[in-house]
């Protein structure tokens, strides 16, 4: 009954993500004493404060990195779904009540955690390297990708990325999963 | 040559008794500049650390520049001048075609006055920072500026007026800002003798309602008072809200030679208004629309533009025809300033030709009207007895007292032109506490919260009428100068010296907490309603009108659109109209375009201005960015070409070739 319970509760978890940011991108810069905060959502790209996303867009198309818009990223359609799929699947297996299928379902979204970590990489290491060849400032060798998790030093930008609310209901949902399968172990 | 002689002996004396102190005219020299003075840590409490902020805002008027200027304490930096009554090229005030509507009047375009009182809006009798008014003293006005934007919003002019002087002070709960008349003028303005002055020439006193909600203003009534000087004025407060009071000089009603021949009466008078019994007066049908012609300029922050309109009449009372209105309270030699204490029990009168100070008491007033305790009257104005309504003098304080100001600790400071110093003096024993000279002679003084029920007592300014040799030389013309000391122990303490623009008369403090988080950042884009705002690229375009040609622009960093402009021709006249599309803090772009005989402009973040251009000769004529907004702000420029009169140039605008 325990591992039902749980199992049910992570896919609600999952559900809750929606409410949350999964990762904030601070910048900091003599011009932005205050700094600019980009929220990434399950759904949708966020600034902290209207005219944040424009802005960023502002600074960076000096040195030709793209604008960032909600149309670049089909993730954001595609990531819902998922998170649909994975948290219905969560309700299923819960239902069905069987030890395995926690540990299936733990490792479907461990497989997915990978997958997510890795386009996540891949996005920020072409917006950083695909640079308009007509920008107005080149610096040669330079190269502006944000760091994945953590600090980095961008010309005259600070910049932190780290984990919020929603990766955290995530990491909390395989956790769960995880928990599932261990309490429901034959006695 | 008896002259001389006079001098001489004068000298000669004057050198008897410098000989006789032992001091020589170098010790007294380097008194009078306060040398040796200053304890040792003063500049420790003016200092403040780079990226940190001062304490409080204080509002210095500019007085013959005609603008308000913004200032920080302890540290005296200036921060800003606000335009208000003169034109500024800087902000394109009064140049652009949003501003210019500002300065109208029922002369015209005006672009100077004489701004003379700061004073903050305030709720429940404490300043609230919503706003601050000014009075425009040459062609009447009362101004409005905006704390949220720092900028003027609102320009009201003051019919039957002639210098604006005892203005704008505001009751408790900014009901009204009122506006005197120093000059009394022909009621209404016709041509006759100025030898016929006595009797014919009256003083209006308005009262103008301001909105509680918008801040809107419009003036409510008029008080049709003898032909004396309105000097200045404060409004009551506490058991004294609903009345205000006006200080007057020339009771004499001289219209030749003032200096003597306003200076004969022993007394004068404070006029004692209850604006409270005026309302009801109005609200009865007491009063007689009187033509009154005067023009009232407002500006909306969504349309981020200004406009006027003409009201053509007052409503006016009568005080012999509405008795219990006007009350008047003699007091000695040409009294200047008015203030009134904390409690409002108290009504200071500074009798700028007396050797003492007068204090009335507001109990007594009541009480002597009660009693009807006269002393005969004044064109149907009663004259309360002066012992009836007397609360006591401060003896002998100095020379030429102006003004008055207090502090939170029942104490009051009042400022000695003649003399040149500021006087501690205790609120109902009247003794002096304390005095301090000042560099030099003295006008007005600023506590902040100092003229309102909640009082700080921790600086106070003392905004100086001669400068002298306090700063470096600038030629004959010197800086205008203020000063700071520490009122917070029981002896004043001059901590800093520093100049200010225009000539400072009146000025407010207030707690940097009341303003600044209420800060308006940007302008957003979306709210923007000026009908000529191209909000986006797509919105950029180029209108031919005949001879009128609207750019629809925009700019952001770090380029125009459109950037290249051809079909104008030689007599056309050019609006600019310029969109800023920045949504960032401190992102405002400049224009200017070769020639213009206007200003630049100046556009902050999603606001939207026009300026007007008249091309003269055909040519390429370049147009860029005043405003170094960005790291290719030196790329922040543009085309337009000019055609003959006659040509077929086809009108086309582009950026970047599309």
């Amino acid at each position: 009954m325990k591992g039902r319970i749980l199992m049910g509760l992570a896919g609600v978890l999952l559900l809750l993500m929606f409410l949350f940011p999964m990762w904030r991108i601070t910048l900091i810069a003599p011009q932005y004493p205050d700094g600019l905060t980009m929220h990434i959502w399950v759904n949708q790209i966020t600034g902290d404060e209207p005219g944040t996303l424009e802005n960023i867009n502002l600074m960076n198309h000096y040195v030709g990195m793209k604008d960032i818009e909600p149309s670049m990223f089909p993730e954001l359609e595609i990531f819902p779904i998922v998170i649909y799929i994975v948290s219905a699947l969560a309700f299923l297996f819960a239902f069905l009540g069987r030890r395995s299928l926690y540990l299936a379902w733990t490792g479907i979204m461990s497989v997915l955690g990978v997958v997510g970590v890795y386009d996540f990489y891949t996005w920020l290491y072409n917006y950083g390297h695909e640079l308009n060849p007509h920008a107005a400032i080149k610096v040669p060798g330079q190269a502006y990708m944000p760091p994945v998790f953590g600090y980095k030093k961008l010309l005259n930008f600070h910049v932190w990325s780290y984990p919020e609310g929603a990766s955290f209901l995530l990491a909390g949902a395989v956790a769960l999963g995880v928990l599932a399968w261990y309490l429901s172990r034959k006695k | 040559m008896r002259f001389s002689i006079k001098i001489i002996a004068s000298a000669l004396i004057g050198g008897l008794l410098l000989a006789s102190c032992g001091q020589s005219s170098d010790d007294v020299k380097k008194q009078m500049r306060g040398e040796g003075a200053l304890s040792s840590d003063v500049a420790e409490r003016v200092y403040v650390k780079p990226g940190e902020y001062d304490e409080y805002y204080a509002f210095l008027s500019g007085g013959f520049s005609g603008q308000l200027a913004v200032y920080g304490l302890p540290s005296g930096r200036l921060f800003k001048v606000i335009p208000v009554f003169s034109v500024d090229p800087e902000k394109a005030y009064g140049f652009n075609e949003e501003t210019k509507p500002m300065l109208e009047t029922t002369h015209g375009f005006v672009p100077w006055d004489d701004s003379h009182h700061p004073e903050l809006s305030q709720t429940n009798g404490e300043t609230d920072g919503r706003w601050i008014f000014i009075n425009g003293n040459n062609t009447p006005r009362i101004a409005r500026i905006d704390l949220k934007t720092f900028e003027t919003v609102e320009i009201i002019e003051i019919p039957n007026s002639a210098g604006n002087h005892s203005s704008p002070f505001t009751t408790e709960n900014t009901e009204y800002v009122v506006a005197g008349t120093r000059f009394a003028v022909p009621f209404q303005q016709e041509d006759m003798p100025i030898s016929d002055y006595k009797g014919k020439f009256k003083g209006a006193l308005s009262y103008i309602k301001v909105d509680p909600e918008s801040g809107h203003m419009n003036i409510a009534f008029q008080v049709l008072m003898p032909g004396f000087n309105y000097d200045l004025s404060h409004s009551g407060k506490g058991k004294s809200h609903g009345w205000s009071f006006f200080t007057t000089y020339n009771t004499e009603e001289a219209s030749t030679l003032l200096e003597v021949n306003a200076s004969q009466n022993d007394k004068d008078y404070i006029a004692a208004i209850n604006w409270k019994k005026a309302e009801e007066y109005i609200k009865a049908g007491k009063f007689h629309t009187m033509p009154g012609k005067h023009v009232h300029n407002l500006y909306s922050d969504e349309t981020h533009s200004a406009t006027s309109e003409t009201i053509n009449e007052v409503k006016v009372l009568d005080p012999s025809e509405c008795p219990g209105l006007v009350y008047f309270l003699p007091t000695p030699k040409s009294p200047h300033g008015v203030d009134v204490d904390p409690t409002g029990e108290y009504i200071v009168g500074n009798g700028k030709l007396s050797a003492d100070l007068t204090v009335h008491s507001f109990t007594k007033m009541i009480k002597a009207i009660e009693d009807k305790a006269y002393d005969g009257d004044a064109y149907g104005i009663p004259i309360l007895k002066f012992d009836a309504v007397h609360a006591g003098t401060v003896k002998q304080p100095g020379l030429g007292p102006l003004h008055t100001e207090f502090d939170d600790k029942g104490n009051a400071y009042t400022t000695f032109f003649i003399s040149s110093e500021v006087v501690k003096w205790k609120v109902g024993t009247w003794e002096v506490i304390d005095r301090k000279p000042t560099y030099y002679s003295v006008g007005h003084l600023m506590i902040p919260g100092g003229d309102s029920k909640k009082p700080t007592g921790k600086y106070l300014v003392a905004m100086n009428k001669i400068t002298k040799d306090r700063y470096l030389s600038t030629g004959p013309e010197v800086t205008q100068s203020a000063q700071l000391y520490d009122i917070s122990g029981e002896k004043m303490e001059l901590l800093l010296d520093f100049p200010t623009i225009g000539e400072p008369h009146y000025a407010q403090g207030i707690h940097r907490d009341k303003i600044q988080p209420h800060t308006t950042k940007i302008y957003k884009l979306e709210d923007n309603k000026h009908p000529y705002a191209a909000k986006s690229d797509r919105d950029t375009k180029v209108v031919r009108d005949g001879k009128n040609v609207h750019i629809y622009m925009t700019m952001i960093r770090s380029h125009f659109s459109p950037d290249n402009i051809e079909g104008i021709r030689v007599g056309d006249k050019v609006f600019f109209h310029i969109t800023n599309l920045e949504q960032d803090y401190d992102v405002p772009h400049g224009f200017s375009v070769l020639g213009a005989q206007t200003s630049e402009l100046l556009v902050m973040p999603g606001q939207t201005e026009t300026i007007v251009w008249y091309p003269k000769y055909a040519g390429v004529i370049p147009f860029y960015c005043t405003d170094f907004c960005s790291a290719l702000h030196q790329e922040m420029q543009g085309y337009i070409r000019v055609s003959a009169r006659n040509a077929k140039t086809k009108l086309t605008w582009s950026l970047d070739g599309e």
